[in-house]
């Protein structure tokens, strides 16, 4: 691991994700917020739309490449990149060195890209050494561990070490924590009553945790499980990790239910 | 029913939500009970990991020097009195195997477990051709006797529930005068093990799979956990063993090797109860053993995978470990998949032998989720090979024209950020507005797929570039 740099404020270059743009900026602001108690300078680069993911996984490399070229060029210069997601930060860091193989002017840029990019628990547990976070957060909770971050990013332990350093938290281990929520991109739309009944389960799997609150760190695994949680009218609230560890949760309705 | 006869795979969609709504089948499915079990064999062996890596270094050697390795075997079967038929089509490996039944008149085949066998549709075609074959390991002899095909590569029954195995036996066993229905599974097994017998030493041939061919010695192995493949083989006048080129290993310290981690991936043992290795035919002064010794090598599209992005998929020894934790096999089962290898190996494997025209729905019907690549002990890449067959229907265009239309709409919006600023405001605003009393929208015209089954959480309102340029960061 890279040694956070002691002369200088790392700078970092905040990927926001297309899902966070979109659905629930707070979470983009959490990590900011995370990022700077951390010691870093963050910034979010205009140019950044989308890791290339819809295309990359649908088979079009083509378009894939010309999205990864983009987020390539938008985050030149940054000491790191970082996502709250971990399936956007695998992208850059395991499949844009393989999108690039043999092309000998991107594929050396794409390598360069992937080694400074970290999911952001991770980034902050690893890379910043943070141990603790000033966050309250009154209630038990339980974490889901989505698929890119877990099994391509070994992200498992860091949330959890920083949720136990949360005032007011009790953390419930999920059952089936690693098994997929069902989401997968486009499969949740490409094959919606598959994945309805791998949603159902976790919702089922969270239940019995007895946990109030259902945390992972990937917003599409969230809406799909949020989306699911409120059509059954189950009694759990879905956040973003980072949420919680920012000390945000507060001030913010779970995803998916309305402001009181 | 064969589906090597009558591939499915077009329609898996349609299978798989007909066997969520199967209630029986769901409750067949319900605890697959390997997971666990495999956990606990890979906790008991701390070398677990350094095998892995062993095991997939010996399979890629051997994939790189297969013509060397392919003579070298069938040198040492010749030296031990067996003989090799090499069949590049499935017909060929039907055709070989009737002319060997039919060399001694065969009337009844007795069959060891072999998706090989599935692969050709060997039984259907066997009896076109007035022979008699018996499935003698019982999950295969219970859909046998359903006329159904395996949903699992080594727990063939796997979608069926006791009660429909108590009934099948009722309806099928009367003509042996067995007449009451069972309840008990030990019951059951007595019963298909007393017919059974009678048919093992009736049978003029046998065959067998093989889970290795071992090049040093001309030897097949076949693991089996009910002795079956031991009887199959040891009883009738012809041993034929049935097997595909990517089966070969160097040596037998090399099968070792491997099986260490073929039933500790697959049900969790450390072995399986039977490990048997056969190397040619009764030698004179041998107690038992087939007079011939005959292995029938079908290559059927494999070879043409060397070389490809799709090469690895040919380390794969066929352990079940990435059925058994793949999310969408438990949720649908096997015969949804609509052809003879389901599961994520299969959904890497069946657009290769038959076409991924026919099979493109099967690797595109995963997450990704990455778990059948976290336990194949061989460390096939299977996510990343379906992707690459995405790849492949991507440029045949066999994708949906709207998927791919849908597609282009998004690179051109992704790669021109003021545009795309401008239609996420516009997004934003008005799908917050619309969810705004619920923090949820449960309908949402387009977007069927998703809000059939799910509420769609509400955005913010607002994007986050627009509120960091708000914010003047």
């Amino acid at each position: 691991m890279p040694e956070p740099k002691t002369t200088a404020k790392p700078r970092v270059g905040l990927f926001v994700t297309c899902l966070v743009d979109l659905f629930r900026p707070s979470v983009g602001f959490a990590a900011v917020k995370l990022l700077e108690q951390a010691g870093c300078t963050v910034e979010a680069p205009a140019a950044q739309v989308c890791c290339g993911q819809p295309a990359y996984n649908s088979g079009d490399r083509a378009d894939a490449r010309a999205v990864a070229r983009d987020i390539i060029d938008a985050f030149r210069g940054y000491d790191y990149i970082v996502a709250p997601s971990g399936s956007c930060a695998g992208m850059i860091r395991e499949h844009y060195p393989l999108l690039f193989a043999g092309d000998a002017e991107t594929e050396p840029r794409a390598r360069d890209l992937a080694k400074r990019t970290y999911e952001l628990v991770s980034f902050l547990v690893d890379v910043m050494k943070v141990a603790s976070v000033p966050a309250r957060f009154d209630g038990a909770v339980t974490y889901h561990d989505s698929c890119s971050g877990l099994r391509e990013l070994g992200v498992k332990g860091q949330p959890r070490a920083l949720l136990k350093t949360v005032q007011g938290l009790t953390l419930k281990e999920l059952p089936g924590a690693e098994a997929c929520c069902g989401f997968g991109g486009a499969f949740c739309v490409k094959y919606p009553e598959i994945s309805n009944r791998m949603v159902a389960d976790k919702i089922a799997d969270a239940a019995k945790t007895g946990a109030g609150t259902l945390l992972a760190g990937d917003l599409g695994c969230l809406l799909n499980m949020a989306g699911k949680a409120t059509r059954e009218g189950a009694a759990l609230d879905l956040r973003h990790v980072a949420e919680v560890l920012a000390d945000m949760a507060r001030d913010l309705p779970p995803i998916g239910k309305a402001k009181v | 029913m064969s589906f090597a006869q009558n591939p499915m795979s077009r329609s898996f969609k349609a299978n798989a939500g007909a066997a969520l709504r199967d209630r029986t089948l769901q409750r067949a499915m319900g605890y697959l009970g390997f997971r666990e079990k495999r956990l606990e064999a890979v906790a008991r062996l701390p070398e677990f990991e350094a095998l892995r890596d062993q095991a997939r270094e010996i399979k890629n050697h051997t994939l790189a020097h297969l013509d060397f390795y392919l003579e070298a075997y069938e040198a040492k079967v010749l030296e031990s009195g067996g003989q090799v038929h090499w069949c590049r089509t499935p017909d060929e490996a039907r055709r070989a195997v009737l002319a060997l039944c039919r060399s001694v008149g065969a009337r009844t085949v007795t069959r060891g477990k072999t998706m090989i066998g599935e692969e050709i549709a060997l039984n259907p075609f066997l009896e076109e051709n007035g022979i008699q074959p018996v499935e003698t390991d019982l999950g295969e002899y219970i859909i046998q006797l359903r006329s159904e095909p395996p949903s699992h590569i080594i727990a063939p029954a796997i979608h069926v529930t006791k009660e429909q195995v108590a009934e099948t036996f009722l309806a099928k066993h009367a003509a042996y005068g067995k007449t009451r229905l069972l309840t008990e599974p030990r019951e059951m097994l007595e019963e298909a093990r007393g017919i059974l017998r009678d048919k093992f030493l009736r049978a003029d041939v046998g065959i067998t799979g093989a889970n290795f061919l071992v090049a040093e010695t001309g030897s097949s192995i076949i693991v089996t956990n009910e002795g079956n493949g031991d009887l199959t083989q040891l009883l009738p006048k012809i041993h034929i063993v049935l097997a595909t080129p990517e089966k070969l290993v160097p040596t037998l310290e090399d099968a070792s090797t491997i099986l260490r981690l073929l039933a500790r991936s697959a049900t969790g043992q450390e072995y399986s109860v039977y490990t048997t290795v056969s190397t040619g035919p009764r030698r004179a002064g041998d107690l038992d053993g087939p007079a011939q010794y005959h292995v029938v090598i079908l290559d059927n599209g494999r070879t043409a995978m060397l070389g490809t992005e799709f090469q690895d998929m040919l380390r794969c020894i066929r352990c079940s470990a990435c059925l058994n934790h793949c999310p969408v096999y438990n949720a649908v089962g096997g015969h949804a998949y609509g052809w003879v290898y389901p599961g994520p190996m299969g959904s890497v494997l069946t657009p290769s032998l038959i076409g991924v025209d026919q099979a493109g729905a099967l690797p595109n019907a995963s997450t990704f989720c990455g778990k059948c690549e976290s336990v194949c002990p061989m460390k096939i890449p299977l996510p990343k090979m379906m992707r690459h067959w995405r790849e492949r229907e991507h440029e045949a265009k066999l994708s949906p024209v709207l998927a791919r239309w849908g597609l282009k709409a998004w690179a051109f919006a992704a790669r021109r950020p003021l545009l795309y600023r401008a239609m996420t405001r516009w997004a934003a605003a008005i799908l917050g507005a619309l969810g705004r009393r619920h923090g949820n929208l449960a309908n949402l015209p387009l977007a069927s797929g998703w809000t059939e089954f799910r509420d769609l959480p509400a955005p913010e309102g607002k994007t986050f570039h627009a509120l960091w340029a708000e914010r003047g960061r």
